[in-house]
């Protein structure tokens, strides 16, 4: 589904990711795990087109969207979820849903209607400005906005990262639910091995911008991973 | 009493003048963060548009009409060219889009001195604008009443459009978080496009407003473009309502200071007032409180 292969990204004269080969099977989680500093917001960055790939490719379905704006990306079924609960603050919650519903045809507004199925909480909030939501329910939303857009890959970034435990579990059943039932494919970059290992068909451990580790994610045990991303 | 009310519609309607002037360099400015100095010269365009018209249609009412809606366009064609060509190229380079802009300002203001010559020119106002209308005993020029409405009639349009369109969701999500955006399949070269269409369109309706207030001539601009600034920097940026509170509050504030000295005199004073409150209150008139702007 989504293939990156030997991927290098940069800042100005600075390369951070050197060379990197990422596969995501369909219908399948697929976990980056590293430290602070590994790269992995990079890469899944450069994923989404928010960042230029300087060299290397990558394909969306076998087709390669190496150059294409990253919303042109998003409407050939490529989703993705920043890091830190990111919405827009200023408008409410329904805007921030109706916005993606604009640009989704038809289908948008049953995709909405699916998206609060799936947190039934944004329900109540959707008149209140996501600027006011706590980090739980930003994340919700911001999660309900990357379905509305119909995905077949779903890139999501540290997606429980600072968030109160009794919402981490529902974004984690969430993440799981829609790969399983859905054949959506994710890409998780994730902090939280267990989780990760626990959802992840395949892993990838990421250090200084290069893969030091990979496998599948049933088979390897969590003490395993975590040396591997001491090394 | 009587001078209070005179003062107070004089003031309005400075205020109402300072508005169509400063909304949309509220869009580009406030909005979209760009330092566009040739919004003037939107403006002007915008006035010889209503000049060129009336050549074309002779009746005054029916070309004030018609001169509405192609000032929108002539502005917002020329900012969508300025747009397109220069500014998409300099986003994240303030200090140069200032100079650029200023020279394409000097640029227009030329181009208009060779098609119009040098000297000013006037646009007839129809005969329904000719003359005053009492209100609360005041006579009151009924272009000053007309510039008022239209002002308002602009703001409420673009705070509709910016609320509850599609489109102006887009420019509202793509002024608050470019990457989000994108990301969220919005393509935010295409929204900047409009946004900057739109925003210059005013000032060309902005224009052909001023053609009803005096004659016209190329530098008709660089009256504007420092008032317009403040304006939407003092309303806050990146808030219409605020705009709108500051144009009329500098309306009347140097309405009032104008009854007991000089024009010139009431400029400086507005201008201390504005830099003693923007050391108070740097952010202007309205901010925006949220838990995460992001």
């Amino acid at each position: 589904m989504l293939t990156l292969t030997g991927v290098h990204v940069g800042y100005g004269r600075t390369s951070v990711v050197h060379g990197v080969d990422v596969e995501v099977g369909a219908g399948s989680v697929t976990a980056v795990m590293g430290h602070n500093g590994a790269g992995k917001t990079t890469l899944l960055r450069a994923a989404v087109g928010l960042l230029p790939v300087r060299s290397g490719k990558v394909t969306l379905d076998g087709a390669d969207v190496t150059r294409m704006r990253p919303h042109q990306r998003v409407r050939r079924g490529l989703a993705y979820v920043p890091q830190g609960q990111q919405s827009f603050g200023q408008l409410t919650a329904r805007e921030n849903l109706q916005l993606v519903v604009d640009g989704a045809g038809p289908a948008g507004a049953g995709r909405m209607d699916e998206a609060l199925d799936l947190f039934p909480a944004l329900r109540g909030l959707l008149g209140r400005r996501a600027g006011l939501l706590s980090g739980g329910q930003r994340q919700q939303l911001a999660i309900a906005r990357a379905l509305i857009t119909g995905p077949r890959v779903m890139v999501l970034d540290e997606p429980t990262e600072g968030i109160q435990p009794s919402v981490v579990a529902e974004i984690e059943d969430a993440i799981v639910t829609l790969a399983a039932s859905k054949g959506l494919s994710v890409l998780l970059v994730e902090q939280h091995v267990g989780f990760a290992l626990g959802a992840a068909e395949r892993y990838y451990v990421l250090e200084s911008g290069r893969v030091t580790s990979q496998g599948d994610g049933g088979a390897a045990s969590e003490e395993d991973v975590r040396a591997a991303m001491a090394l | 009493m009587d001078a209070v009310i005179s003062q107070t519609f004089a003031g309005l309607s400075l205020g109402s003048v300072l508005l169509l002037a400063a909304l949309g360099l509220a869009l580009t400015f406030g909005q979209m963060g760009v330092i566009n100095m040739a919004h003037g010269e939107f403006m002007m365009a915008g006035a010889y548009t209503a000049f060129a018209v009336q050549k074309v249609v002779s009746d005054a009412g029916l070309s004030l009409l018609v001169s509405l809606l192609i000032g929108f366009l002539v502005g917002g064609l020329l900012g969508l060219l300025l747009e397109v060509t220069l500014i998409s190229r300099m986003y994240t380079r303030p200090l140069d889009t200032l100079l650029v802009t200023f020279g394409v300002a000097l640029v227009l203001q030329q181009l208009a001195r060779d098609i119009f010559g040098a000297p000013n020119v006037d646009v007839r106002a129809p005969a329904w604008l000719s003359g005053a209308v009492p209100i609360l005993g005041v006579d009151v020029p009924k272009t000053r009443v007309f510039i008022l409405g239209l002002s308002i009639a602009c703001v409420v349009a673009l705070s509709l459009v910016l609320k509850l369109t599609p489109l102006g969701r887009r420019i509202r999500a793509t002024v608050q978080n470019r990457d989000l955006a994108e990301t969220s399949g919005i393509s935010t070269r295409a929204t900047d496009r409009l946004t900057f269409f739109i925003g210059s369109g005013v000032a060309g309706i902005a224009g052909v407003a001023l053609t009803l207030l005096g004659s016209i001539g190329p530098t008709l601009g660089t009256n504007y473009i420092v008032d317009a600034f403040l304006v939407v920097v003092v309303g806050g940026i990146g808030q219409l309502k605020g705009a709108v509170i500051a144009a009329f509050a500098l309306g009347l504030l140097q309405a009032t200071i104008e009854y007991s000295s000089t024009a010139s005199i009431a400029k400086v004073l507005v201008f201390v007032v504005i830099v003693a409150f923007l050391q108070v209150r740097p952010q202007g008139i309205v901010s925006v409180r949220t838990r995460s702007l992001a």
